[in-house]
């Protein structure tokens, strides 16, 4: 973010926020009402830091606030800090804090709770799983209560996002005290526009709204979160009306829910999801080390086909690593529209050809033939390994397909990189960083780049990307990485999936965007004929 | 004296057999692929090798597998179950405490129908053997038999719940408004929470002891003392329930001191589908996030209630057929 400057400019913008200000307190038209959700986990542990489930970070994400936060076009925004600077060199991020915040039981919020989550969260005796991106850090230190200064020891820029809502907690509650025993794991005490109010585990958690929030209480009075572990019965729980929010399968979306009782009582929304699903190979292997080979592989696969058949069309076929909607996604990279023609033709190029007549193609005696791996009881990587093997076969390559628990499989299979290819998908971020799962440094034991990708330009251009801040060198940076990654096809990237949440209709407010539709959830709300649960 | 002499032999018998339990639970538990640190680690890329190594350090992973027993089984001689591996590190102890009632309360509700029921049915059934009454209830009971739980369930709720709407889909309780409740309203909303849950897990097990008690049943009335009953002029009511009945019920106590732990690991699925918060749901998460402290503690809890349940029915034998206790054979 640019250094701000100039007297008249600052007073332009302290009226700006003033009035935003009052405008976010005035969204409300009524107040009140509960809104009962569906999830297929338990929460674990509501400490963010602690916490790898995404149950435990949703429910958390209410409650607490980070320095930081996403808003609803995937911009990063002041959350707890009213704003930052970041020097020239980008060596250091300075936070400005908001004032007036309060934790939720009375205690004012200060840089201190800043600094202490920072050592706890870099504390070796901390069981996170999020210790990495803090690492990078130098020296940290709070010049006065409502400044936090951060010094990396090389600039990073995903550095900005990790100061979202993991790392701050409330010194005065765990100061001196064992994290992993702390009470706060099932009573948490945050700053954010949520409180809990009970937790039954395995039951259901229920948050109240912050009557204190410092962006206004929100408009519900109640989240409840049920917990119900079998997805039919979360269905049968929703038609009768028992739920207030779920997320639908594609079957459900498409098929399930076009009747009368759906279309008066529910909206259903749909948007891109932070996910994709690709077919990865082994590099290692002789078979995939050929670029001609992977290219003919994805000319072979109908990805439209893919997105018809296993999503019922709610997705759209992937050329990247990126969602569509991301404004680091670039359009203009190679794309590989099904042709099996040209496919037969680049596996010609690469000597690959059916001498025996057998409808398999082969090289020096050897012929095309492979296994592809995929977790066991996920249907949808299931039927999209059975469409591919058709069409694989259309081409003579022999794709035999095994599907593995998941456990086995990563422990198995990837860590030791047994295998040949694997269709399997990964979660994206807001945050374009992919250094973790195609820098070649990551090839290494239990590395991410299990596929073992190099390509010394993609090294020094991830490198790059993170080392910047500014948005729009980040993205010619990454616009180049997908072109490279498009051409290269370590991976065949096949389908990003919509998220299809269905939302009963007596909540207004909701409006889906590149980042979802939970990030103005404190602005939905209930008219006041329409509210079925009475809190108070 | 024989009976004292008869139990001590029995309970010595149980310890080493809980030992050689544990001990293999432990060592199968760790030949399973995956560990605990890869539910937060596998695939993670913000997790360097460096946190992976230091939170296998943190739960003890990183010494010999016998080092962890001897640490489990000494925390368990000072009847502690240890700390789960969970983010929570919740004791295991407060885990299970808090799920077993739900799960005891259920199964005895489901068991206590499946008696009443499948006792009189099997009865009914080798009185009339192959009759019309014998026929059908004997197809009927095979098809829920047949039929998987899961399926029944879902077909129940659907019924009952959406189309009807006379019984509640899942939970244990009224979401809102539980806390204003009268204790009689809580009783009733208990009750209509909970009747399709007992019900589907009783229509499983009704099949198994019906069948029993009617091959059980038949086999007595074949003896000759029931015989010589019929031959006293006893009224054929008297016949049955009073000298029949109560012969062949005997071989039903090894049936359902068996049938103790089989309850519990039956409960994983109907716990899932009705959202019910019980000790198999526990156990099925715990084995799925590999959290050994808790496996290990819900299976003490399964040992120990499978021990107590061969035990209570060698014990009941032992009562009601004195040639068990003395070892006595033939005649």
């Amino acid at each position: 973010m640019k250094r701000l400057s100039g007297l008249l400019f600052l007073a332009a913008l302290f009226i700006v926020v003033m009035c935003l200000d009052a405008l976010a307190v005035d969204k409300c038209p009524y107040y009140g009402d509960t809104i009962v959700v569906g999830s297929i986990g338990d929460a674990s542990t509501l400490i963010p830091m602690l916490a790898s489930d995404a149950t435990s970070h949703e429910i958390a994400g209410f409650v607490y606030n980070g320095l930081v936060k996403y808003d609803k076009n995937l911009n990063l925004v002041g959350d707890l800090a009213k704003s930052w600077d970041i020097s020239h060199d980008g060596l250091v991020i300075t936070f400005h804090l908001r004032k007036g915040v309060k934790w939720q039981d009375g205690v004012p919020f200060t840089a201190d709770d800043v600094i202490f989550g920072f050592k706890l969260i870099t504390d070796p005796k901390t069981p996170t799983p999020y210790a990495g991106d803090f690492m990078e850090v130098k020296s940290i230190e709070a010049p006065d209560p409502y400044t936090v200064r951060v010094t990396y020891k090389e600039p990073f820029a995903p550095a900005l996002s990790s100061w979202g809502d993991i790392v701050v907690l409330p010194k005065h509650l765990l100061e001196g005290k064992d994290i992993t025993k702390s009470p706060l794991a099932r009573k948490p005490v945050g700053t954010g526009p949520f409180m809990l109010k009970e937790w039954r585990t395995q039951e259901k958690i229920v948050l109240e709204a912050n009557p204190d929030y410092f962006e206004g209480r929100p408009c519900l009075d109640r989240y409840l979160m049920r917990i119900i572990p079998d997805p039919a019965t979360m269905f049968l729980e929703l038609k009768s009306g028992g739920l207030d929010w779920m997320d639908l399968s594609p079957i459900q979306y498409k098929r399930q829910t076009n009747t009368g009782f759906f279309k008066n009582n529910f909206n259903k929304y749909k948007y891109l999801s932070f996910s994709y699903t690709y077919l990865g190979f082994n590099l290692r292997s002789p078979l995939f080390k050929d670029r001609r080979v992977r290219q003919a592989i994805a000319y072979a696969i109908d990805k439209d086909e893919l997105v018809r058949g296993v999503l019922l069309g709610y997705g759209v076929a992937a050329t990247g690593p990126y969602k569509p909607d991301a404004w680091f996604y670039n359009p203009n990279v190679r794309r590989y529209p099904y042709n099996p023609a040209k496919a037969r033709r680049l596996l010609a190029e690469a000597g690959w050809r059916d001498t025996d007549g057998d409808g398999i193609l082969d090289k020096d005696g050897r012929p095309f033939s492979f296994t592809v791996l995929t977790n066991q009881g996920n249907s949808v990587r299931e039927a999209t390994a059975q469409i591919i093997q058709y069409r694989l076969r259309q081409i003579g390559i022999e794709m035999k397909i095994r599907s593995v628990e998941w456990t086995a499989l990563i422990n198995d299979f990837i860590d030791k990189r047994r295998f040949e290819a694997v269709i399997l998908g990964w979660t994206t971020g807001p945050d374009p960083d992919i250094y973790d799962i195609f820098h070649s440094s990551r090839t290494g034991p239990n590395g991410l780049n299990f596929i073992g990708y190099k390509n010394p330009e993609l090294d020094r251009l991830l490198v790059e990307g993170r080392r910047t801040f500014d948005r729009k060198k980040r993205k010619e940076i990454y616009d180049r990485v997908q072109e490279i990654l498009a051409d290269d096809q370590p991976y065949v990237f096949l389908y990003v999936p919509m998220a299809l949440p269905v939302i009963s209709k007596r909540f207004k407010g909701v409006e889906p965007s590149p980042s979802g539709i939970s990030y103005n959830f404190i602005r939905w709300w209930v008219p006041k004929n329409e509210q079925i649960y009475m809190t108070r | 004296m024989a009976v004292v002499k008869y139990l001590i032999k029995r309970l010595a018998v149980l310890v080493p057999t809980f030992f050689g339990i544990t001990v293999i639970s432990f060592i199968v538990m760790h030949l399973a692929p995956g560990e605990p640190i890869g539910v937060q680690a596998d695939l993670n890329p913000k997790m360097t090798p460096e946190m992976r190594e230091r939170l296998r350090v943190q739960y003890g992973l990183d010494k010999p597998i016998y080092v962890q027993y001897w640490r489990w089984l000494n925390g368990l001689a000072h009847l502690d179950l240890g700390r789960s591996f969970a983010p929570d590190r919740a004791p295991v102890w407060q885990k299970i405490k808090e799920r077993l009632p739900v799960t005891i309360l259920i199964n005895t509700l489901s068991l206590g129908l499946i008696l009443l029921v499948a006792i009189p049915l099997g009865v009914a059934s080798a009185v009339r053997q192959g009759g019309t009454f014998d026929k059908v209830t004997t197809v009927v009971i095979f098809l829920f038999y047949a039929a998987p739980s899961f399926w029944v369930a879902l077909l129940m709720m659907l019924c009952f719940g959406v189309e009807l709407g006379w019984l509640p889909i899942s939970g244990l309780h009224s979401l809102m408004g539980y806390q204003d409740m009268t204790i009689l309203e809580k009783v009733v909303d208990w009750s209509r929470h909970l009747f399709l849950p007992v019900l589907v897990s009783a229509l499983g097990g009704l099949a198994g002891i019906s069948r029993y008690v009617r091959s059980s049943m038949l086999e007595v009335l074949r003896q000759d003392y029931i015989m010589t009953a019929r031959a006293k002029g006893l009224p054929e009511r008297t016949v049955i329930y009073r000298h029949a009945l109560r012969n062949a019920l005997l071989p039903l106590i090894t049936i359902l001191g068996l049938s103790l732990p089989g309850l519990i690991g039956g409960s994983v699925i109907f716990e899932s589908i009705f959202a019910i918060p019980g000790i198999g749901q526990l156990m099925w998460a715990s084995v799925m996030s590999r959290d050994y402290p808790v496996l290990m503690g819900n299976l003490v809890i399964v040992s120990i209630l499978t021990l107590i349940g061969n035990l209570l029915a060698d014990i009941g034998y032992g009562l009601a057929d004195p040639r068990i206790r003395t070892g006595a054979h033939g005649g």
